[in-house]
């Protein structure tokens, strides 16, 4: 089935498709239509999902954990100041090893208050042990949230997926919907591993001595390592059985390019369009989309940038005092290339608080980082006001 | 005597973003005729906001402003007063900022009987956001997250306050402009924490999804609802049931201030020594 969705709608059918069976949410500008749809998918009876509305960010995710740990399939979604709010419950999901699925709309950091898009809120919880998802479409959106809960059950980690304010979350685009009962076969009924059942007793979360918490914690680390080539066959399997997939990254019209950009989430799709425009005019261009953050595909990485030239990363997030986020992901990844092979990597912070990334500008960082020297972790602001 | 409205007001940040018709404005000016009644100075004035439509408010307001993080905006202004108890320090809130997400800061404030005026707006549900219910819609109430009638239960947010240990509790509506200044006021004079619930009405989010679209139809259906302390003492609680009780509802001037009780502590801790 076919449906002109905006990109928060395409998360809602998503959870739909993949048949989530309780909803925990607090209201946040962009995010709230996620769940009115979901709200009123559930009134239509195309989905047969609980919702517990609370009072914060904090209790929603706690929800969350609460009915996953009982065995059931959740599904959360947030933005900004939320997400920031949940940061306790984004470990303890993590840590208890719970597949909770949600969805945040990347919105700016207040203050000053923003509402428009920007990636700070999503990398400041990259430490959390959630796996992360950046999102160009709102296809994109729609199937990395039935892949999200393929993943997030085959490894016992929580995954977020990633939109960004407007752009993508209230746009309308034509999206491919599989429905539940195709969706059934890609992804099958939740079965937990662990989970509360009165007919076999377990304690959760009780105190952990200092002689096994780093146990704890080390197969968290070997779950996530699994987690990178459970998420590349995931999405294959997708392509297998419904013809769309994306890639834990893309490499677009790269082959023999000198220099590489990279770009996540919306930027990704403007940028295709100057890296065509600027092919056209005999620029030896090409870009790296990152969709996943968390585990970092840093393998994967640096077999598409070994060998060019440089690398100019669109961030459209900033780490006060050390820079892009994206940047220092990229040149940690590079770090043992041979020198000869190591491209320079150059980091632009572009597009903060919802600033529009034009074409022009992705095509002026494109002519930039082939003129300018490098110089160790220099950050170029992109379009600042004098 | 003529009200300076305009002295407290940042003109430059005309026109405002509220909808035409809503109780802000009533209220608004109910807050600043009583500080111009009190002859209170704006560079002693620290208002106070979480977020949400009310909390809007400070934006347009001239004198020493904070616009906080939803929920919070008591525990900066416990902050601003610990630092400063010199000044008034005034909050404004909605009920979602200040009995969800928030609520934990309000009983505490009231709890402690800290020397702030609170207000807040009752409108009955989520505004900036879309009307999603709040911890004080109706029971069977619609809202954009209850098409088919709310299931929860509503705070009493007078008696929560009263219950919680505030010293001065009053209610208002907005379709009586003149006892909410009344009762804006005496929460100003008061020493301690000061709660003033105002009802107001949000026909954009709340009367659109409740048959009460019109401003003025709401502002009445509300006016409706009413009944006056000295009424309600008269009352029993079945005639009580659906009403809200309006006027000064308690009133404790025997409790010690927080700020004041702190600084006797640290003299008896200095005396010792
Ligand atoms: C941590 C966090 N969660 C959610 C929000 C989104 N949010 C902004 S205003 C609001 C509700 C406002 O309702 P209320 O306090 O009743 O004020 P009103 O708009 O009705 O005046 C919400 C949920 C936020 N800003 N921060």
């Amino acid at each position: 089935m076919q449906k002109v969705l905006t990109g928060n709608q395409s998360a809602a059918w998503g959870a739909m498709c993949a048949q989530a069976q309780v909803v925990s949410a607090y209201p946040i500008t962009p995010q709230t239509t996620i769940i009115e749809e979901l709200a009123d998918l559930v009134a239509k009876g195309l989905l047969d999902a609980k919702f517990i509305k609370v009072e914060s960010e904090h209790s929603a995710m706690a929800g969350c954990i609460g009915a996953q740990a009982t065995g059931a399939r959740t599904f959360t979604a947030t933005s900004s100041q939320g997400l920031a709010l949940m940061h306790e419950e984004l470990h303890w999901a993590a840590l208890a090893r719970l597949p909770i699925v949600m969805a945040d709309v990347n919105r700016a950091m207040a203050p000053g208050w923003s509402i428009w898009t920007d990636q700070n809120d999503s990398l400041s919880q990259r430490d959390t042990g959630w796996l992360q998802f950046y999102c160009e479409s709102n296809q994109e959106v729609l199937d990395t949230v039935i892949q999200a809960y393929k993943i997030a059950e085959s490894v016992d980690l929580p995954v977020m997926l990633v939109l960004d304010a407007f752009f993508l979350s209230h746009t309308y685009e034509a999206v491919e919907i599989p429905g539940q009962e195709a969706t059934r076969k890609y992804l099958p009924p939740y079965k937990p591993s662990i989970y509360l059942d009165v007919k076999d007793p377990h304690a959760f979360g009780g105190i952990v001595p200092q002689d096994v918490y780093m146990e704890f914690r080390y197969k968290m680390q070997v779950a996530m390592n699994e987690a990178l080539d459970v998420s590349v066959k995931a999405d294959e399997d997708y392509k297998a059985m419904f013809g769309r997939g994306y890639g834990v990254i893309e490499q677009y019209r790269m082959d023999d390019a000198d220099t590489i950009l990279v770009t996540s989430g919306t930027v990704a799709s403007t940028t295709r369009a100057v890296i065509d425009d600027m092919k056209a005019k005999g620029q030896s261009v090409g870009m790296l989309k990152m969709k996943m953050l968390r585990p970092f595909p840093a393998d994967l990485v640096r077999e598409a940038l070994e060998g060019r030239k440089r690398v100019a990363v669109l961030d459209r997030n900033i780490c006060p005092g050390m820079g892009g986020i994206w940047s220092q992901e990229i040149r940690n990844a590079l770090y043992h290339t041979p020198e000869s092979k190591r491209p320079d990597v150059y980091g632009y912070i572009v597009g903060l608080g919802g600033r529009d990334v034009t074409p022009e500008v992705i095509e002026k960082i494109a002519l930039d980082v082939q003129e300018r020297p490098i110089k160790d972790g220099e950050q170029v602001w992109i379009g600042l006001k004098e | 005597m003529t009200i300076r409205l305009a002295h407290y007001l940042r003109m430059n940040h005309m026109p405002h973003m509220w909808c035409p018709g809503s109780g802000i404005g009533i209220i608004v000016k109910g807050i600043l005729t009583a500080f111009d009644e009190l002859s209170i100075n704006k560079n002693d004035l620290a208002f106070i906001s979480g977020i949400g439509c009310t909390s809007r408010a400070p934006g347009y307001l001239d004198m020493y402003t904070l616009h906080t993080t939803h929920g919070r905006a008591l525990s900066f202004a416990t902050g601003v007063k610990f630092s400063r108890p010199d000044k008034n320090v005034v909050v404004i809130s909605g009920d979602g900022d200040s009995t969800a997400i928030g609520g934990n800061h309000l009983i505490h404030a009231c709890r402690r009987n800290i020397d702030i005026t609170m207000i807040i707006v009752n409108n009955n549900i989520y505004g900036m956001t879309g009307g999603q219910y709040s911890p004080t819609t109706p029971t069977g109430a619609k809202a954009a997250t209850s098409p088919w009638g709310n299931a929860d239960h509503p705070f009493d947010v007078s008696a929560l306050c009263k219950a919680a240990g505030a010293t001065y509790v009053a209610r208002a509506h907005v379709g009586s402009g003149v006892q909410l200044q009344r009762l804006i006021k005496g929460g100003l004079e008061h020493k301690g924490f000061a709660v003033i619930e105002v009802l107001s009405n949000c026909h954009t989010q709340y009367g659109r999804r409740n048959r009460l679209a019109d401003p003025i139809d709401l502002i009445n259906d509300v006016a409706k609802k009413t009944v006056n302390v000295r009424q309600a003492v008269k009352m029993s609680e079945e005639e009580l049931e659906g009403k809200y009780v309006v006027g000064l509802i308690h009133k404790d001037e025997s409790r010690k201030e927080y700020c004041e009780a702190y600084d006797e502590v640290i003299k008896r801790a200095t005396a010792s020594r």
